[in-house]
């Protein structure tokens, strides 16, 4: 299959990208549908072959040839080394302490890395009423390290949740479409920008006073290998 | 065979208005077919339980047949939102829906916990945020370590709702692929009725199947083609497109509740439905 490299680097590759470089070769990774899981089989197609992909429809060891459109299309589970129940799947694996690193993403994130995913608005009488926590809530307190994907903008890097889905806590990085976000002191502090952005920008498209590193480096371009896999992946029934 | 009905004939004897009817499968085998037929013979009042209400759910609250949806994620697969299900929360069209929210950990506890017979299931979970405050969930401590652990109370829905890919022809019930919370939501109702998409002689093995005995299965019904536009393993697969083409259908009411006249209601059962959905298809 050929695939034009050359075109510009979209956002949500750059993100997918920075992503996928922070998985290892045997990590155990919840995946979400949409840009988590286009960066962890990623990493699994360049540097990381024995990263293990888990889905909480209960696929594990997933190893998908198309970008699933859900997390419970069939390819999953006739590629996937184990399937089990959603129950056990959230009882011996997730709170088993099994996984290494969850995917969340939301509508909403504060300066701690807690997540909205419920509404916008009030709760009884919401202006948006939103998908809700799914699997989020104990994704983000049983796994080590919680990685976030979300596109920075001041609606969403708010001041104060409209509602508190899921706890930042185990919060290691927030990889936007301007930057890389990593707690220092239990606050979220950019660490790096991509290629072409400076740092006011960011700022700008924080809610809150954005606290930055000292030494803000910026992020490696994706390399032609990886821009070819990544652009190579397709995403099923689209 | 003891349990096998046609599905209208399951609909009207085990699902009554008022009832707490749990339709599940995730993802995988979701029993369309069921909530159709719910929707022909116009039941009403319905509490729904499943941890992904899909377009299935959309469609019964959209119709009005829901009263209150227990739930855990509520939005349309790798799309997006389920638009009936925020008008009725957001605008309470066509009537106010009253919402209990869980996680999917604690719907998952909530289902095995019916399923053994017990009072309440137990997590380590619902630390923190905002959504203990407002949904039935409390604290037990754990009388060997004093740890503080969450209780959920279990669901036991009166009609347990699901789709399998087969039945023999005593009724056991056989399913494979992603398993969801299937078993445990039959073993958890008072009642169940399982579609299938063939009947056949005798149930040959499978890789990762279970079965479910005939007599913990009140009825089967065959209902090929039962579970679209989710899919059934080694039969169909999941329709991406009606799911991205569902954002919107659903979308406009008028647009909505046409679609549900043409293809649900002015349709006798899973059979015309398709051949509904097909006739449109080719008039495109």
């Amino acid at each position: 299959m050929s695939v034009d490299v050359q075109a510009p680097v979209s956002a949500d590759e750059m993100m997918a990208v920075e992503a996928s470089r922070r998985l290892r070769d045997g990590t155990v990774c919840f995946v979400g549908i949409g840009l988590p899981s286009v960066a962890a089989n990623l990493a699994r197609r360049t540097h990381a072959p024995g990263c293990v992909l888990v889905y909480e429809s209960g696929t594990i060891g997933a190893k998908p040839t198309e970008l699933p459109l859900s997390i419970g299309d069939g390819e999953l589970a006739d590629t996937a080394d184990a399937v089990v129940s959603v129950p056990e799947m959230f009882a011996y694996w997730l709170q088993g302490g099994r996984i290494d690193v969850g995917f969340l993403s939301a509508a909403q994130i504060d300066r701690h890395g807690n997540l909205n995913s419920t509404v916008i608005g009030d709760y009884a009488h919401p202006d948006v009423r939103l998908p809700g926590g799914g699997g989020a809530p104990e994704i983000a307190l049983d796994v080590a390290d919680v990685f976030i994907l979300l596109r920075q903008s001041p609606r969403a890097f708010v001041e104060q949740l409209d509602f508190t889905t899921s706890l930042g806590d185990n919060v290691r990085v927030v990889v936007t479409d301007l930057g890389v976000l990593e707690p220092r002191d239990r606050e979220l502090t950019l660490v790096a920008v991509h290629p072409g952005i400076d740092v006011e920008r960011v700022r700008a498209a924080t809610g809150w006073s954005l606290a930055v590193a000292d030494d803000v480096r910026e992020t490696e371009p994706p390399t032609e290998l990886e821009l070819q896999v990544l652009r190579a992946l397709r995403t099923k029934g689209r | 065979m003891g349990n096998a009905v046609t599905l209208a004939e399951a609909v009207r004897e085990l699902v009554h208005d008022g009832d707490t009817v749990a339709l599940e499968g995730f993802t995988h085998l979701i029993p369309s077919a069921v909530g159709h037929e719910l929707l022909r013979q116009g039941r009403r009042d319905l509490t729904l339980v499943r941890m992904t209400p899909d377009v299935v759910y959309d469609q019964l609250i959209g119709m009005g047949a829901a009263r209150k949806l227990v739930f855990s994620w509520g939005g349309n697969p790798g799309v997006g939102s389920l638009r009936r299900l925020r008008d009725a929360v957001e605008h309470g069209w066509p009537h106010p829906l009253e919402l209990e929210e869980h996680s999917h950990a604690g719907m998952a506890a909530a289902y095995a916990a019916g399923a053994a017979n017990l009072p309440f299931g137990v997590l380590r979970g619902y630390r923190g945020g905002d959504l203990p405050g407002l949904t039935r969930v409390a604290t037990v401590t754990c009388p060997f370590t004093g740890e503080e652990l969450a209780a959920v109370p279990a669901h036991r829905p009166d009609v347990g709702i699901i789709h399998a890919q087969r039945a023999d022809r005593r009724g056991n019930v056989q399913l494979w692929g992603i398993l969801g919370v299937q078993k445990e939501t039959v073993l958890a109702s008072a009642r169940s009725i399982a579609t299938v998409e063939e009947i056949v002689d005798e149930l040959d093995p499978r890789p990762g199947a279970i079965v479910l005995p005939a007599w913990v299965v009140d009825a089967v019904a065959l209902a090929p083609g039962g579970a679209h536009p989710s899919y059934a393993h080694g039969y169909y697969d999941r329709d991406n497109e009606f799911y991205v083409a569902w954002e919107e259908i659903a979308r406009d009411r008028d647009v909505f509740q046409a679609w549900m006249q043409r293809h649900v209601l002015d349709t006798a059962d899973i059979g015309e439905y398709h051949a509904s959905l097909a006739a449109e298809a080719l008039a495109v």
